[in-house]
């Protein structure tokens, strides 16, 4: 826990002094950029945003959002696009900025998965051990279930021909 | 909740099980109350100490010079810190007052106004910096960590900070008029 | 004066649930049937008076009360009557009220029952229902209050009071705010009681198993009682479900219809241990098995009823639906908190009596295999659950707020959907009791081969896609067993009594409702894996901003920008709409009109798409954008949506499926009949 931690603080001093740079920086190169390379289409702003989502509109896929903080991030997203940052880069880029909830999925998959799976597998297995533990004693009475199997039918009429319909057919 | 069911035993429930249900239950329990408690709590309020947290600030809009300054730095002057974005229309009403307020007391020394920069992009942040000529430090949220510690509800929101660090007032919604911020500061600098 | 009528109506309403809970324990403590008695009319008393209740409120919407803070904040004088009523739960005192009025009815509806023979129940389901009803109630007496007025105060502040503050006036507002713009839609208009009935009616089933607890009668005679209650429930809670996603899909703007929203999630979760419980609830029936389980599920339903009303007024996960933080958070969750433990004790107390009467057989019997489905869906069930808290535990724990969006719950969910969907292909086939392998085998080799096939044709026709075959596969192996089980059915009848196919078809179905109601349930479950399976994987989309004229290709369409204008609509609202022409193949299809439009009341805009819907797959546009000053250019997103009509084919189709399945049969009768011999009582393996 403790050396996360570290990591994350070491992380972010690091990046402040890269964003304050390169922020600045593509300020200032914006319009070159785009006159450089071709624009980004919708498209693939959209491919992006579809996978981000903007904390003032919770819930909400940034590529359907339509507020104003959202159209800004498509436009972040366009301009990093067009100075060919890839689409991780800018992923990393929107979470160091407005922190991990901007992903669609907890960054740390391991927890997120685990808790259920572990909790699916220990129900699995409770069922499992319930099974063996009905039908352990079954060897003693699996005459008896067969008779009330036979007898059975007679709650239902009905399926009884129903049934007695098909093995003749057979 | 599977245990409880399958395991069917041969006299009533063993205790153990109860234990493990009940601690499970109550467990749940807990961390909902917990997250409803957070949820109802409101912002940060008066008569707490802030503690120090890292600002980064925009080029241009640095603090004597530095690029980063940290909260606890700033003890002996009064501290005011307005959340805003360049989305926020409110935050606009009161830009304007901020910005003469800020004239008025930056001479004297004892104030410091910090604008924190609430989920924004900067090339958006710095239109709305010179539209509104504002002149004092102004830096992002870096992933919401600062709103996230004063409990924000919205921008625009602004905290007063006395010289001991200790948060003497909290303003939600724009201000109307610049007399409202006099109101504030001055008290704190008697 | 109206309003102040209104509550006080209110507040004897919330009385009578009260003096009906007090009545229905003293008169059971100390067996004055009388008191009961007592306690049973003043339970139907509510409804008349919630009713006129409710009448006064809606009363006061229709006619533009302003000065009354509800109808102020959800209506505007430029709606429509039709909203102004509907506008009853457009707010949160309101859908209050609603709630309230709903369990009213259902609780009436159940108090009319015959109860000669049960007579031991009626004081507990009384106690659950009207305590329920109370906090309800009291939600909106002291804490969401309907009819609180606006006052003008002496210091010139407006605020809303229930009675008149001393020193100040009356406060009324020229005009309203007008209703959020995303609930002025049809579907809005029918999506939340569908919802709200799901819910209410949940609480019937739980108030007969607590009775049955109480009482210790545990046989499945609670079971008996509440199984058409419990499928209507259930009708009301999907039908509510799917009518949401068909809201989405139209109002939201998405391009989809369900986006894993905490407050979607919250009204799947009571859907999901309310089917487990359907199916559990027949391993009961005929096997006697399964006690504590199913008890487990009615309570685990009703409090994630109560927990998912929680959830969206509470303020606990911000979403787009939730109301905003409210007073009322901290009581739902002690209501909450209260009834699990209670019934939880309850269960605890009475293990032993709720034991088994038989043993399982084979692991491929049917109950085995309606337990495994049980699984499944609490399977699916954790996951929501676990989706839902996380970030609450991450944002309390770590300081670090997550989201927990589609990917997550598409990833954990869907080999659990497919697993279910299998199941649903293989237990129609086994039998209760035993079945074996070979039993199995033989029965389901057919539809296998001709799953394989359909596949096949698939692979070579439509799609590559492994995880689109697979559930195209199952999707088949289920109708394809489904189908083969009624023609087995019919062919017997046929047989047997000399009918002819179709009325076999219609006597066999007659005469066993709920089987053959299941199975076409789970046909129409198929059609909307369809519908779900086009969407998820198929679908394509593309922005771009046109010119007039200007054509654009997709999934086999061009569509041509031809127009925008700017027009003021009918009821308050600014409305930008545009002309798309489409084609498919150089033949013209129509037209299509994605909009934009400004609500002035609410100061909000809503996103409406343009659609073309064929079974083939839909044509769905939004506008995005467009340049006022020049009009030439506008930008649009274009979904090509294939398949998803079949989703909402299958929800009607659920729907006959499930009305067959809990119409009313002559059963009422049989009861009747049999309350005459209350041997038969303890015999719960009859019927």
């Amino acid at each position: 826990m403790k050396a996360t931690s570290d990591r994350k603080t070491w992380q972010i001093t690091d990046y402040i002094v890269l964003i304050v740079l390169s922020t600045a920086f593509t300020f200032f190169t914006k319009t070159v950029a785009l006159a450089q390379g071709p624009t980004p289409t919708d498209d693939e702003v959209n491919r992006i945003a579809k996978q981000l989502y903007c904390p003032v509109c919770e819930s909400t896929p940034l590529d359907v959002c339509p507020t104003e903080a959202c159209r800004q991030w498509r436009d972040v997203i366009r301009t990093m696009l067009a100075e060919g940052k890839s689409e991780e880069e800018i992923k990393q880029y929107f979470v160091q900025q407005y922190g991990a909830r901007v992903l669609a999925e907890p960054p740390n998959r391991l927890v997120s998965y685990l808790v259920p799976a572990v909790a699916i597998l220990l129900g699995a297995f409770m069922l499992f051990r319930g099974f063996r533990m009905w039908m352990k004693p079954s060897k003693t009475e699996s005459s008896l279930e067969g008779a009330t199997r036979e007898a059975k039918p007679v709650q239902d009429p009905y399926i009884a021909k129903l049934e007695e319909e098909l093995k003749k057919q057979k | 909740m599977t245990e409880s069911t399958i395991s069917a035993p041969r006299r009533g429930v063993p205790i153990w099980v109860q234990i493990i249900i009940w601690v499970f239950l109550v467990g749940l329990l807990a961390i909902v109350a917990m997250g409803l408690n957070r949820a109802q709590q409101g912002t940060v309020q008066p008569g707490q100490v802030i503690e120090n947290f890292t600002l980064p600030l925009y080029s241009s809009y640095e603090l004597d010079g530095k690029s980063e300054i940290n909260i606890q730095e700033l003890r002996g002057k009064v501290v005011v810190i307005n959340f805003w974005a360049s989305w926020c229309k409110p935050c606009e009403q009161e830009a304007a007052e901020l910005q003469a307020a800020w004239k008025e007391y930056e001479a004297t020394g004892q104030v410091v106004f910090l604008g924190v920069d609430y989920v924004d992009t900067e090339p958006e942040a710095r239109v709305y910096l010179k539209k509104f000529g504002i002149t004092y430090a102004n830096g992002p949220d870096l992933a919401t960590r600062i709103s996230q510690y004063f409990r924000i509800k919205g921008v625009p929101e602004t905290y007063f900070i006395d010289q001991n660090g200790v948060l003497q007032y909290v303003q939600v919604g724009p201000f109307t008029s610049i007399d409202q911020i006099r109101a504030q500061i001055d008290p704190l600098l008697k | 004066m109206i309003a102040n009528f209104g509550f006080g109506v209110l507040v004897i309403s919330f009385l009578v649930t009260l003096y009906s809970v007090f009545a229905a324990i003293y008169g059971e403590r100390k067996k004055i049937p009388a008191m009961v008695e007592s306690a049973r009319r003043a339970m139907l008393l509510t409804w008349p008076l919630l009713t006129l209740t409710a009448g006064i409120l809606i009363y006061l919407l229709v006619n533009d009360y302003y000065q009354v803070q509800f109808v102020y904040e959800v209506t505007s004088r430029s709606m429509p009557t039709y909203l102004k009523v509907t506008a009853w739960w457009g707010g949160q005192a309101g859908s209050l009220l609603f709630w309230s009025w709903l369990m009213s009815a259902f609780a009436s509806l159940v108090t009319l029952r015959k109860w000669d023979r049960d007579r031991e129940f009626l004081p507990w389901v009384i106690v659950v229902a009207c305590v329920t009803m109370a906090f309800f109630i009291g939600m909106n007496v002291f804490f969401e209050n309907p009819f609180a007025q606006l006052y003008q105060t002496f210091a010139g502040n407006i605020e809303p009071h229930t009675f008149q503050p001393a020193e100040s006036v009356p406060f009324t507002p020229a005009d309203g705010r007008g209703l959020n713009p995303l609930l002025r839609h049809p579907g809005m208009v029918i999506h939340p009681p569908m919802l709200y009935l799901g819910f209410v009616s949940f609480v019937i089933p739980y108030a007969f198993a607590m009775a049955a607890l109480i009482t210790g009668r545990t046989d499945d005679r609670w079971i008996r009682l509440t199984r058409r209650w419990t499928l209507w429930a259930w009708l009301f809670l999907s039908f509510g479900l799917v009518l949401g996603g068909r809201w989405a899909y139209d109002v939201l703007g998405w391009g989809g219809y369900w986006g894993w929203d905490p407050v979607e999630i919250a009204a799947f979760m009571p859907w999901l241990t309310g089917t487990a419980f359907l199916h559990s609830v027949m391993i009961q029936e005929k096997r006697g098995m399964l006690k504590h389980w199913n008890m487990l599920l009615v309570i685990l339903t009703y409090d994630l009823v109560i927990f998912g009303t929680f959830l969206t007024r509470s303020g606990v996960l911000s979403s787009v639906h939730a109301f905003a933080q409210s007073a009322i958070g901290p009581l739902f969750f002690g209501f909450i908190g209260l009834t699990l433990i209670t019934s939880v004790a309850l269960i605890i107390y009475r293990w032993e009596s709720l034991k088994s009467e038989t043993q399982m057989t084979s692991l491929l019997s049917r109950e085995a295999l309606f337990l495994l489905n049980n699984l499944l869906f609490m399977s699916i069930l954790v996951v929501c659950f676990w989706g839902v808290i996380f970030p609450l535990i991450s944002e309390l724990f770590t300081g670090q707020k997550v989201t927990v969006g589609p990917p997550f719950y598409e990833r954990a969910t869907s080999p659990l959907f497919a697993a279910l969907m299998l199941l649903m292909g293989i237990a129609p086939l086994s039998a209760w009791g035993q079945s074996t392998v070979k039993t199995l085998g033989r029965a389901i080799w057919k539809p296998i081969v001709g799953a394989i096939v359909v596949t096949a044709v698939l692979f070579a026709t439509y799609t590559r896609n492994p995880g689109a075959l697979i559930g195209f596969f199952l999707i088949a192996l289920v109708i394809l067993v489904t189908l083969y089980e009624y023609w087995r059915g019919a062919n017997a009848r046929q047989k047997s009594q000399d009918e002819n196919i179709f009325t076999a078809f219609w006597n066999l179905t007659g005469r066993n409702r709920r089987r053959y109601g299941g199975y076409i349930i789970h046909l129409s479950m198929m059609l909307m894996a369809v519908g779900i399976l086009g969407i998820e994987i198929f679908q394509v989309e593309t922005q771009g901003t046109l010119e007039v004229n200007q054509q654009v290709s997709i999934g086999g369409y061009d569509v041509v920008y031809q127009d925008i204008a700017q027009f003021q609509g009918p009821d308050g609202r600014e409305v930008t709409r545009a002309v798309l022409s489409v084609y498919k193949g150089g033949e013209y299809l129509g037209e299509l009109n994605p909009r934009i439009d400004y609500y002035y009341d609410a100061q909000q805009t809503m996103t409406i798409p343009g659609q073309r819907s064929t079974l083939r797959d839909d044509l769905y546009i939004l506008l995005v954008d467009w340049e006022p000053v020049a009009a030439t250019g506008a930008t649009f997103k274009i979904f090509v949506n294939p398949l998803v009509n079949w989703l909402w084919l299958g929800s009607l189709l659920f729907l006959v499926g499930v009305v067959i399945a809990a119409w009313p049969e002559k059963e009422v009768e049989r009861i009747a009949v049999r309350s005459k011999a209350p041997v038969q009582q303890q015999t719960s393996a009859a019927d």
